[in-house]
């Protein structure tokens, strides 16, 4: 198979979906009365929400009438405002075809077309709001699917329109279950405590831990011990904790010296140091409110600034500088 | 005759020295073959991301055909109509784009030339061509040519917009079978999650100072004219390794360069022959000096023009920024005059992270770059005048 695994383990059906045990419940029992609304998937990157409509989908129609009757638009596709009006329009108004005997035996094959709006949250206010007379109107012959990293970058007539679904992190035992089973067709034999790390690094993202699964299977074969967390660009411990007692010192031409040899030199990245210091500084006991209150807004200035494109070295000296005075 | 920094380039993962395991881990992903994952390669410039990765090519689809580069010049329609050119480098195997060159049209690039790879596949017959020549009819699963996919490498990912971001997450799905990614960028801040999620990460880090000596000694020991000229004693040949790793700082394709032109500028070389850099950074260094040093309205006027001159010699706006604050934090220790000298600190970095925001989201340079300039020279004289 020349595919990677995170396409060869996508969920066929709905059942096979990990963890998001509400949302296809409500989702296999509309599978049987063939009565769907139009929904609004949202949730963190690698919950599954694309498997899930895809998997749907798949049952509700079967392959054969996949083609004709599921439109699937994501963001690499032109999507501006014409797009709506001509295609997804022209898509909707159109009357369904006859299934054949064979699918209509195997599958439900329900009297509507699928239109999935995948990454939504790209698409253009304009886009949206012209979506919205076109979702009423052909609603006997089309169903909508919309989904979204962020709930709040659709506009609220489009929402509510839709029912809405939340995909929420993976919780371990599920992850560690699909992993297992992951490993297992796959052949390899890989430790818990392993899985356990992968998952710890992706916090609920089961595409990233599928990933990782593949590149670490294939590295493993000589060395047994990984450090996941380095691998993934995390920055080690070491380097946090010395970092952290420098800053303590509030010696500033040896935080600088520190900074640029140990982290800007080797290439870490400067949000990878943002996170690992929150979860350092924010979870530790010693501080008062006071002290973690200025340093939450320092670590949130520094990664907005550092988010829409400022020079990383400025960036992470300043707010470096900021936090020894705080310490 | 080519340029040091070209001629010792390692073409192969075996050559490749420093951070062993990075090249380990690339190794066993090239040998992994269909299993081959999606990269986001990052580090800063100058550490050898393109050298590894082009080597793991090299090794991934084990042809010389990958080295026969060619320029196409596409051209891409966009929404508004208007026609946009845009340069693809590419091999039989894999293809080559800089995006970011497009500015904000990058997201029609992605969209429109990724889906034109993606749909079409990669024939190779490099493996059947061997059979011929073993003259063996005998077809094993082992023989038969496995990558089909294509490798499309895209530099400079950091500056592409979101919605080009956002526009490459299913095209990494869908044509998974057909193309493989390779992102490099300098800092994975600014990739989305869903990409970061899609791909593997790998980091190189630039070299330390031994590696880098070790490469400027193997270097050396293959030009035996340069090597005449740089002094005999390997402690005191040393000493000048460290001045040049300490100027480029451990930016090893500078440090090649400032070798080579050391060589070509000089007679011979003692440990006391200054570095040659760039201009521009000599500029900026006596640029900082004499603000320092002097701080009134006479003085802006004279930054002024030599900031114009930066600015037009294409030198990011950035970057002067960038060296401008780290100029400071170092020299500031070396004036007695100044009294505070961490809270002085303090002030110049807080004032290049405001007005590095504002180069960011501004679009005139020189403006902030003034401001900056008259900032630090507000901040100094406050200083040095309180007492």
């Amino acid at each position: 198979m020349d595919q990677p695994w995170i396409e060869k383990y996508r969920p066929k059906t709905l059942k096979d979906v990990s963890s998001q045990s509400t949302t296809t419940k409500i989702l296999e029992k509309s599978l049987n009365t063939a009565n769907l609304p139009h929904m609004l998937f949202y949730g963190p990157p690698g919950t599954g929400k694309t498997s899930t409509i895809l998997a749907m989908a798949r049952q509700l129609y079967g392959p054969n009438l996949m083609t004709s009757r599921v439109l699937e638009l994501n963001a690499s596709d032109e999507r501006g405002i014409s797009i709506v009006r001509d295609r997804i329009k022209n898509f909707a108004r159109l009357a369904i075809t006859n299934p054949s005997k064979e699918d209509l035996q195997n599958y439900p094959c329900p009297p509507y077309k699928l239109i999935i709006l995948d990454e939504a949250d790209s698409m253009t206010m304009d886009a949206q709001s012209a979506l919205r007379r076109t979702m009423e109107t052909y609603a006997k012959v089309t169903r909508f699917c919309i989904i979204c990293n962020y709930v709040t970058k659709i506009i609220d007539p489009l929402a509510s329109r839709c029912s809405k679904f939340r995909f929420r992190p993976l919780d371990e035992n599920s992850a560690i279950e699909r992993l297992n089973f992951i490993a297992n067709s796959e052949n390899i034999s890989i430790n818990n405590n392993l899985i356990i790390d992968i998952l710890n690094v992706c916090e609920g993202d089961l595409r990233r831990a599928v990933n990782l699964l593949q590149s670490v299977s294939t590295i493993l074969k000589n060395n047994q011990s990984i450090d996941i967390k380095t691998m993934f660009g995390y920055l080690p411990d070491s380097i946090i904790n010395n970092l952290i007692d420098l800053l303590k010192l509030k010696n500033l031409n040896k935080i600088t010296t520190f900074t640029e040899k140990e982290i800007i030199k080797n290439g870490y990245s400067a949000s990878f140091l943002l996170i690992s210091l929150h979860k350092n500084l924010l979870l530790n006991s010693n501080l008062s409110s006071i002290e973690k209150n200025k340093i939450s807004q320092i670590l949130y200035k520094s990664d907005s600034l550092i988010s829409i494109g400022c020079n990383e070295n400025i960036q992470i000296i300043n707010c470096l500088y900021n936090l020894s005075k705080v310490l | 005759m080519s340029l040091w920094a070209d001629k010792y380039r390692p073409n192969t993962l075996e050559k490749l020295s420093y951070y062993d395991e990075v090249t380990e881990q690339l190794t066993q992903l090239a040998d992994a073959g269909s299993n081959f994952p999606h990269l986001l390669v990052y580090g800063p410039s100058g550490a050898g991301k393109k050298t590894r990765i082009m080597s793991m090519l090299r090794r991934l689809y084990n042809t010389t055909s990958i080295d026969n580069l060619k320029v196409d010049v596409k051209t891409f329609t966009t929404a508004s109509n208007r026609k946009l050119e845009f340069n693809v480098i590419s091999s039989p195997c894999h293809i080559e784009i800089t995006p970011s060159d497009m500015g904000n049209n990058d997201r029609v690039v992605i969209q429109d030339l990724l889906k034109e790879i993606g749909q079409t596949e990669a024939l190779d017959f490099s493996g059947l061509f061997h059979l011929a020549k073993k003259g063996t009819d005998e077809i094993t699963n082992d023989n038969i040519p496995q990558k089909k996919f294509k490798v499309v490498i895209i530099n400079e990912s950091e500056k592409l917009s979101r919605d080009a971001q956002a526009a490459l997450r299913r095209t990494m799905e869908k044509f998974s079978s057909t193309i493989r990614l390779i992102l490099m960028c300098d800092s994975t801040s600014n990739i989305i999650d869903p990409i970061k999620s899609r791909t593997l990460g790998i980091r190189i880090g630039l070299p330390d100072n031994e590696s880098m000596k070790q490469i400027f000694e193997n270097i050396l020991n293959n030009e035996n004219d340069a090597k005449k000229i740089y002094p005999e004693d390997w402690d005191d040949r040393c000493i000048v390794y460290d001045h040049i790793i300490e100027e480029s700082d451990n930016n090893l394709r500078l440090g090649i360069m400032m070798l080579e032109a050391m060589y070509m500028n000089n007679d011979s070389i003692s440990i006391t022959t200054p570095v040659i850099k760039p201009d521009w950074i000599s500029v900026i260094e006596s640029l900082t000096k004499g603000i320092i040093k002097e701080r009134s309205v006479a003085k802006l006027s004279q930054c002024r023009t030599i900031l114009y001159e930066l600015l037009a010699h294409a030198i990011p706006g950035k970057l002067i920024l960038e060296r401008m604050t780290f100029n400071f934090i170092k020299m500031i220790d070396d004036y007695s005059s100044i009294k505070k000298s961490d809270e002085v600190k303090t002030s110049i970095v807080n004032a290049a992270s405001l007005f590095d925001e504002r180069l960011t989201l501004g679009s005139k340079d020189i403006f902030h770059l003034e401001g900056f300039v008259t900032r630090v020279m507000v901040i100094l004289e406050t200083d040095i005048s309180s007492y």
